[in-house]
Order: C-alpha cells, then structure tokens, then sequence
C-alpha cells in the first residue's frame, strides 16, 4: 500500500499547521482515490528526542521511528508554522538529522503557516530549495494559508490541485532518483560487500 | 577474555571544580592510569590518536613505549590509529619497533578519526577516506608480511624494493583490529583478513552494535577464516561505580551533563539505556557488561572508557580499584557457557605459536652468506 508521511511543525494545539496539513492529506487521498498507509508525525512531540540526536549523532525512541518512516515514505506532505522569515527550528532541525539521501526522488507537497500572507513566498524561498537540496521532487503547488485564508475558498482550490499533483507524482517521476535513496544497514549488506571489488575501487584514480 | 581500559586523552575542565589539567598533568595521569591497569590485573591499555586540542593523544608510539617500560605484561594497544591519514610506511616501522621494545606487548585498532580538518592538515581528502583506509591498510598489511616491497597505490609515492624496518618481533606482524562504529566497509575489512572489529558501542544504542558485529562475523566465515562464531570481536563500554548505586548517578551526573560529546543533551537515564553506559554499583557494571554478550555473542576484547569528561586522576584510579574488585567475577561470568571452539583474542604468544615458533625476520644490508652488500646484488 502507498505510504504516505505527513510532517509537520505546529506547536499550538490547536494548531493551524496541523490544520492545514490534515487537509492537505485529506486532498491527496482524494485525488488517489484508494486506501493509503497515512502516518502523522508531530514534531512537537520529538522535541527534547531531536536536540538529543544533534548532541549525541544518533535518533532514539519515537523520533528513530518517525525517522523510519520518512525514509520508507512514497510521498510526503510536510507543513511548517513561519518563523522569523523561513521554516522554524524544529522543523529544519527534523531534516537536518536524516541520513543523506533518505529523501532522494520523494515526492513531496510542501505547506506554511503564518500570521500574515507577507510571509507567502517562504515556501518559494526557504522550503523549495532546502528539499530541493534533499534531492526530492517538489510539486509545483506549494499552500501557504495566513490566518486569514481559512476563510478563503481559494486556499481550498490550491489545496486539492496540490494534492492532485502529489498524487500524480506518486510512483511516476521518482524512480532513478531514489534508486539512490538512503538504505538502512540491512538494505546496506542485503547483498555484501566484496571486498576485492573495495580494494580495486579504493585506488581507482576515476573513483 | 582480554579486559581493558582505552583512553582518547581529552584534556577537559572538571565541572565540579572548574579546574582544568594541564597537558602535563593529563600526559602524566594518562601514564598513571596505564600503570594501574595493568596493578589490577587488567590486559589492554589502549590510546586514541588526535592531532588538535584539547587532546593529548597525538604521538601513541611514545606514550605507549614509555608505558611499556614500566609494565610487564599488559598489551598496549591503540583506539583507534589513524589509518587515513598517517603513511602507512610509518605506521609499520613505529609499530614494529615498538613490539621489539615491548617483547611483543603490542596491537593496534585502525580507524577513520573524527575529526575532518585532520585530513587536509595531513595533506589529504576526507572524500577518500575510506579508499585511503583500504589502499593504506593494504600497503601495512604487506610491509610486516614482505621483507622487499614492490608498490604503486594512488594514495602515496611509489615503492620499489623498500624494506620497512625493523622486521616485526619473530617474524610476527602485530594483530590488527580495525574499529568502525557504522561503515560496513569496515567491518567487510577486518573479515576479509580474518583481523579483529571493533565496535566503539558507547555512543549508539546495542541494536546497531548487534547489527555491525552480526554482519562482521559473517563475512569473517565467507572468507574462510573460521566460523562465525570464531571471529575475533571487541566492544568498548563505559561505566562509573560507587558502592552504593545513588553516590555513583549523583557524583557522575556533572560530568556526564558537561561531557564533551553528549553533555548538555539526553538525561543520564535515558542515556544509560540507550547506550552501554552504567552507572551504578559493581555488581550492576558486572551484570550489564556479562550482558553484552547476549546481542554480540561471545566475543573477545572488553575495553572501558573511564577517564574522560574532566573526571580526575584520583576518581579514575577509584574507578580502576572497584573495576579489579569485580575483575574475578567478570572473567568467570564471561567463561561461563563459553564454546571451547571460541578463540581468545590473539596475543603475540599465540601467533607466534601459530606461525610454528619464532624466527628472527632481521634483513641485513650485507648478505650474511656471501659478504656482499645490497647494492653489489642490484648491480
């Protein structure tokens, strides 16, 4: 069953963040228009776990397992509250503790809050680049909602066309890139190493 | 079962006095606790290699001789020596002479460093490190075991009849681990010439460690050393004791709030089950570490962090005193239920042995038979 992974940064309860992301999801699943394996990660709730994992190199309870599943995602909708002109901490905190490579040729919505619609072209900005980064495939729609907008039918106009793009996406534009995507151990030594093969590539002058 | 202790020479300020050793008092204390390792009984004494503050563990071979020749039976051992960026041709004669001093006392633990600036101060690129492993360690492997050798690699200026001297005691190339805590690479490494992994374990939680030593073992069998089961395995631990278990959490918690690699991050508790660190009495360090066994299986070297994050002389020394009270137990628990067809940790002894006795492997510049000299047989 396709996986799909939300993620997302509100820290009020509620939050618009998460509100936005619910809908964002809902969108998708719409536009699919079959069963999905939906995970929600909070990472409000992984704070203390993701400081942790920047001191100590490591992620550990919930968050090794919220880690898990971005990497074993097909898709992901992420959503940040704006802070200071960009995503905030936390959020970029989450991204920065992932393996390279875990988001190579994922299809990814992404999402923003804010108080005011000055901040819209965060997402243009700040997000597009950073996952570009991260070698995953953005979709064209990015949604960013001020306060405002969710008394705006218009924000639910970009939501559905945004969550059709990602549902397209799914499975079609991805392939070479995550044929390089981040593997875990077992994935790693699934087939072993030679080691023969290590020494002449170790000094290959090409390699 | 070889016990031990490995140090990585921080020079780190006492949080619960503010007071910082000096470099001489760390390069001395660091002797002291060597001594006393070897006072308790234990069987390795093993140093890190750095090359910036606020370390003092840049030069191992002069430490550990200067250890050696006030001990006598304790194995000097590295953690780890940087294969990466130290020529390899170094390595070998530095090595090798300190086996001769020793009488065979030596083995070393090869690894990658942490440090990234090491690799341009030295001249090379971190993007090749783990090439650099491979060619370097290739180069070490046949410098102790070739008396004349032929090499071109991509790493270093070429060879041709280089001889690296002096010859390793009786004919014998010290034993080598080779330490990573998350490359399989490295790990296919050390299976490939049937050498020692070690895993550093202290710092991720034992499902990777399992994960690391599980794949070792069976690629140490693929290659035709033994079985998996019989490969030569070592982990690194990390503990602190007091006799009563509260006094242990409540004079350790400073350090380990301050300690410069997880200091100001997880709690002591989560910390302490995420990872092999204990803290408690004797009987729980005895019990936690008879445990490891249960995810590596059994295994061969045991080594313990004990002197870092500013903890004093006087507390490490403590620490050694109350790890030589337990040393009897740990040994009989880790004899317990042990196969007799798992090895022990190779000593130079026991290699010797293994290679049919010792042979002087000198290689004179004069041929002893005919009198000439090298450049008369060349000619």
């Amino acid at each position: 069953m396709t996986r799909l992974v939300v993620v997302h940064a509100g820290l009020s309860t509620p939050s618009s963040t998460r509100l936005l992301a619910d809908r964002l999801s809902a969108a998708t699943l719409e536009a699919l228009g079959q069963p999905v394996d939906l995970t929600v990660v909070e990472l409000r709730d992984l704070a203390h776990e993701l400081a942790d994992n920047l001191l100590t190199g490591f992620p550990t309870g919930a968050l090794a397992d919220a880690v898990e599943q971005v990497r074993r995602a097909d898709a992901l909708i992420v959503v940040t509250p704006v802070f200071s002109a960009s995503y905030s901490g936390l959020f970029k905190t989450f991204f920065d503790v992932l393996e390279p490579g875990t988001l190579a040729g994922t299809p990814v919505l992404v999402g923003a809050t804010a108080g005011t619609a000055r901040h819209s072209l965060v997402l243009e900005h700040a997000l597009r680049p950073l996952f570009a980064y991260l070698r995953a495939v953005v979709v064209p729609t990015a949604v960013f909602a001020a306060a405002e907008d969710f008394a705006d039918p218009d924000l639910e106009r970009r939501v559905h066309r945004a969550g059709a793009e990602l549902a397209a996406l799914l499975g079609v534009a991805s392939a070479p890139a995550a044929a390089d995507r981040a593997q875990s151990f077992e994935e790693q030594v699934a087939a072993p190493l030679d080691f023969e093969d290590l020494l002449r590539r170790a000094s290959d002058p090409r390699g | 079962m070889q016990l031990g202790i490995f140090t990585v020479g921080d020079v780190t300020t006492d949080p619960t006095t503010g007071r910082t050793p000096t470099e001489h008092e760390r390069i001395k204390a660091t002797v002291a606790i060597a001594k006393k390792a070897e006072e308790i009984g234990l069987d390795v004494f093993a140093t890190g290699e750095h090359h910036n503050p606020p370390f003092i563990a840049s030069a191992p071979t002069t430490t550990l001789a200067y250890i050696g020749a006030q001990t006598e039976r304790i194995i000097l051992s590295t953690a780890t020596t940087l294969i990466t960026t130290t020529d390899p041709v170094l390595i070998a004669e530095n090595y090798a002479k300190l086996q001769h001093l020793t009488d065979g006392r030596v083995d070393l633990m090869m690894g990658r460093g942490n440090t990234g600036p090491v690799y341009p101060w030295f001249g090379k690129d971190i993007r090749q490190g783990l090439n650099l492993a491979v060619e370097n360690y290739a180069l070490l492997h046949r410098l102790w075991r070739e008396d004349v050798v032929d090499w071109e690699g991509r790493f270093r200026t070429p060879l041709q009849g280089f001889t690296s001297t002096p010859r390793p005691l009786d004919g014998v190339a010290p034993f080598v681990w080779h330490g990573s805590i998350r490359s399989p690479e490295i790990a296919e490494q050390a299976a490939y010439y049937g050498d020692g992994f070690f895993h550093n374990h202290i710092f991720w939680p034992a499902s990777h460690t399992q994960r690391m030593v599980a794949y070792y073992r069976q690629r140490f069998e693929h290659y035709g050393h033994g079985t998996a089961d019989q490969a030569i395995v070592g982990l690194g631990g990390q503990f602190f004791m007091r006799r009563d278990s509260q006094d242990a959490v409540n004079e350790f918690r400073p350090y380990f709030d301050n300690a410069p690699v997880y200091g100001h991050g997880p709690a002591l508790e989560d910390f302490t089950e995420a990872t092999p660190l204990t803290v408690g009495s004797p009987q729980q360090v005895l019990e936690r570490t008879l445990s490891f066994r249960d995810y590596v299986g059994h295994y061969q070297r045991q080594l313990f962090l004990i002197d870092h994050a500013g903890l004093p002389l006087k507390t490490v020394l403590e620490q050694l005193d109350l790890l030589g009270e337990i040393l009897p137990d740990l040994r009989a628990g880790f004899a317990e239920g042990r196969p007799a067809h798992v090895p022990d940790a190779p000593t130079h002894a026991s290699l010797v042995a293994a290679a049919g006795g010792a042979h002087d492997s000198t290689v004179h510049a004069v041929d002893d038979v005919t009198g000439r000299r090298a450049e008369e047989v060349s000619a």
